[in-house]
């Protein structure tokens, strides 16, 4: 299989094109490019060590890049902080440390559209839909919830900003499979309404199963990239990457 | 035995005054604990400044004094402390702009921090003493007791007499409206949950959109206000001298951490846990177990833990002990 063989399509929502940088020293990415699709789900696998975390990052602007661009929807950000790309509708749930632990979970989603002047009331109204678990404890300091429920509050606190991409770190580290199924159930649904969603994943076979679209990394460049079903079927790529 | 003079012995000498003395340490550890959270450091110019925001409180006061200007039975210091108050959130921002800033900007590492505040409590101090000087003074006026001994034996006809003078009813009641604002304003606002926000998980809050500047002049505004109130009630109850204003940084402290950094409800209660452990443990509580016990068992000595010279012996052992044994306090809080 080709290394491109899926080229990023013009239309894409967002898209990382040739990045190029690391954290002031080595490179870590090398002309690596990432991008997403209207409403679809991009997954960035690989080994670790890949720079899965931080092609992401550097997509969302927290680190700087030598070379390459990243565009939302057609729009050069390359040269905007993560806060100002917050407010272009990106969102970003960090791995560690993604809630603020002594607020109630309703707080955390309130924190979450700081940047709204407009009454955001129906969009908590719909976290609360997409998770059910958040209206009964939206009163609990978000710190005393479980690791998946945590989760929870953080992906509903990035989605009240009504963003147009959705970025996950690693959203189902150290929770139980059961709550991982149940996670990624959620993603999918986060997806139909239209939200496009990238996300870095360590449970490569699952989270390639809910992919339109994966990103398999090595060593900060792309080795394949296809549709999350074309990843798993191919042979070389389960042989190497998803352990047979 | 006589419980009833016991518990009005009490009450008169250990837990109406360690209630006030509570309260002003309430307030002023609610300022450390705040830039604690905030700020991410020990701000150890606090007692300074709030010998300068009273310094202020007391200059207006002298000033309307000398005018003829007053508030009848309670005292004029109330008048002024918007002055001292606003004059002290200035002189906050002011240092913050200058010193503070450029330390958060480079990102320095806490106890840097503290130096610098170590410098700016010795300026402050320097700038206390220009304006007032260093000796003791006294601006209190108006109504001095609600209920004084003499009317409080006439009416009873107990032995023990009970006062409760109008500073000490004043603190109390001053610094429960501070504190019921406080957590309104914590709670309740957008402003004071950015704030709360900020303190919770630094990096997610810039991902939110709040502006850390902001968070910074409201955190020193808030701040600010309490010390003033504190200082200003203090010296009512008590009398205001720099130097003493400056060692109550030790109980502002121990209080702080007594109740867990960072946990302004646990700073409260840190508080009173303090300035009770201070009246209970320097007491003569010969009088109280005089009317306690039976005829003939009354104590020869004074019943008295420690003189109160060592008061601050009291809290710096509660400190020790809270570090030692529970060194995120009664309300778990960030370690220091």
């Amino acid at each position: 299989m080709s290394e491109h063989a899926l080229a990023p399509s013009a239309d894409a929502v967002l898209i990382g094109e040739a990045m190029t940088g690391g954290y002031g020293g080595a490179d870590i990415l090398h002309s690596c490019t990432i991008a997403v699709e209207k409403g679809e789900i991009a997954v960035i696998v690989g080994p670790n060590g890949a720079g899965k975390s931080t092609a992401m990052k550097a997509v969302f602007g927290m680190l700087k890049l030598r070379e390459g661009q990243v565009r939302l929807n057609g729009e050069d950000i390359t040269g905007l902080s993560p806060q100002a790309r917050v407010r272009k509708g990106m969102a970003f749930v960090p791995q560690n440390a993604n809630i603020f632990p002594s607020m109630t979970v309703e707080e955390n989603l309130e924190m979450g559209a700081f940047i709204r002047e407009d009454d955001f009331s129906g969009t908590m109204k719909q976290v609360f839909e997409l998770f059910p678990i958040l209206r009964d404890k939206r009163r609990q300091a978000a710190g005393e919830l479980s690791g998946g429920q945590r989760q929870q509050v953080a992906v509903g606190r990035a989605l009240m900003t009504k963003p147009t991409v959705l970025m996950l770190d690693e959203p189902t580290a150290g929770v139980s499979p059961i709550v991982m199924d149940e996670l990624f159930d959620r993603i999918i649904e986060v997806a139909r309404t239209g939200i496009s969603i990238l996300m870095v994943e360590q449970n490569a076979r699952q989270a390639l199963a809910i992919a339109d679209k994966g990103y398999v990394l090595v060593q900060g460049r792309n080795r394949y990239t296809d549709t999350g079903e074309a990843l798993l079927a191919d042979p070389e790529v389960r042989k190497s990457f998803l352990g047979g | 035995m006589d419980p009833l003079n016991a518990i009005v012995a009490l009450t008169n000498f250990v837990l109406i005054p360690a209630l006030a003395y509570g309260s002003q340490i309430a307030l002023g550890a609610l300022g450390i604990t705040l830039i604690y959270g905030i700020l991410r450091f020990a701000h150890f110019a606090h007692g300074d400044i709030m010998a300068l925001g009273t310094a202020v409180v007391i200059l207006v006061t002298w000033g309307f004094q000398a005018q003829g200007i007053g508030l009848g039975p309670l005292p004029t210091a109330l008048l002024a402390l918007p002055f001292g108050i606003a004059a002290t959130i200035l002189y906050l921002l002011a240092v913050d702009r200058t010193v503070y800033r450029f330390y958060r900007k480079v990102k320095a590492k806490p106890m840097i921090f503290v130096m610098a505040a170590l410098g700016v409590m010795f300026v402050t101090n320097g700038i206390t003493r220009l304006v007032m000087g260093p000796s003791e003074q006294r601006f209190a006026d108006g109504e001095r007791f609600i209920i004084s001994v003499r009317e409080f034996r006439d009416w009873t006809g107990l032995a023990e007499g009970l006062a409760l003078r109008s500073a000490q009813a004043l603190t109390i009641v001053v610094a429960l409206i501070a504190m019921v604002l406080l957590f309104w304003f914590l709670n309740r606002t957008r402003a004071g949950k950015s704030m709360r926000a900020y303190s919770d998980n630094e990096d997610l809050a810039l991902l939110s959109g709040i502006n850390p500047e902001r968070v910074v002049v409201i955190t020193w505004a808030i701040t600010g206000t309490l010390i003033v109130l504190a200082g200003t009630l203090y010296g009512l109850d008590k009398s205001y001298r720099p130097f003493t204003y400056f060692q109550l940084l030790l109980p502002f402290f121990a209080a702080a951490i007594v109740g867990g950094l960072g946990n302004p409800m646990g700073a409260i209660i840190g508080g009173y846990v303090v300035a009770f452990a201070e009246m209970g443990i320097t007491y003569a509580w010969r009088r109280v177990f005089t009317h306690l016990l039976p005829e003939g068992w009354e104590p020869t000595g004074l019943m008295q833990i420690l003189p109160v010279d060592y008061k601050f012996a009291v809290t710096f052992g509660i400190l020790v002990i809270v570090l030692i044994f529970r060194p995120t306090g009664i309300f778990k809080g960030r370690t220091l």
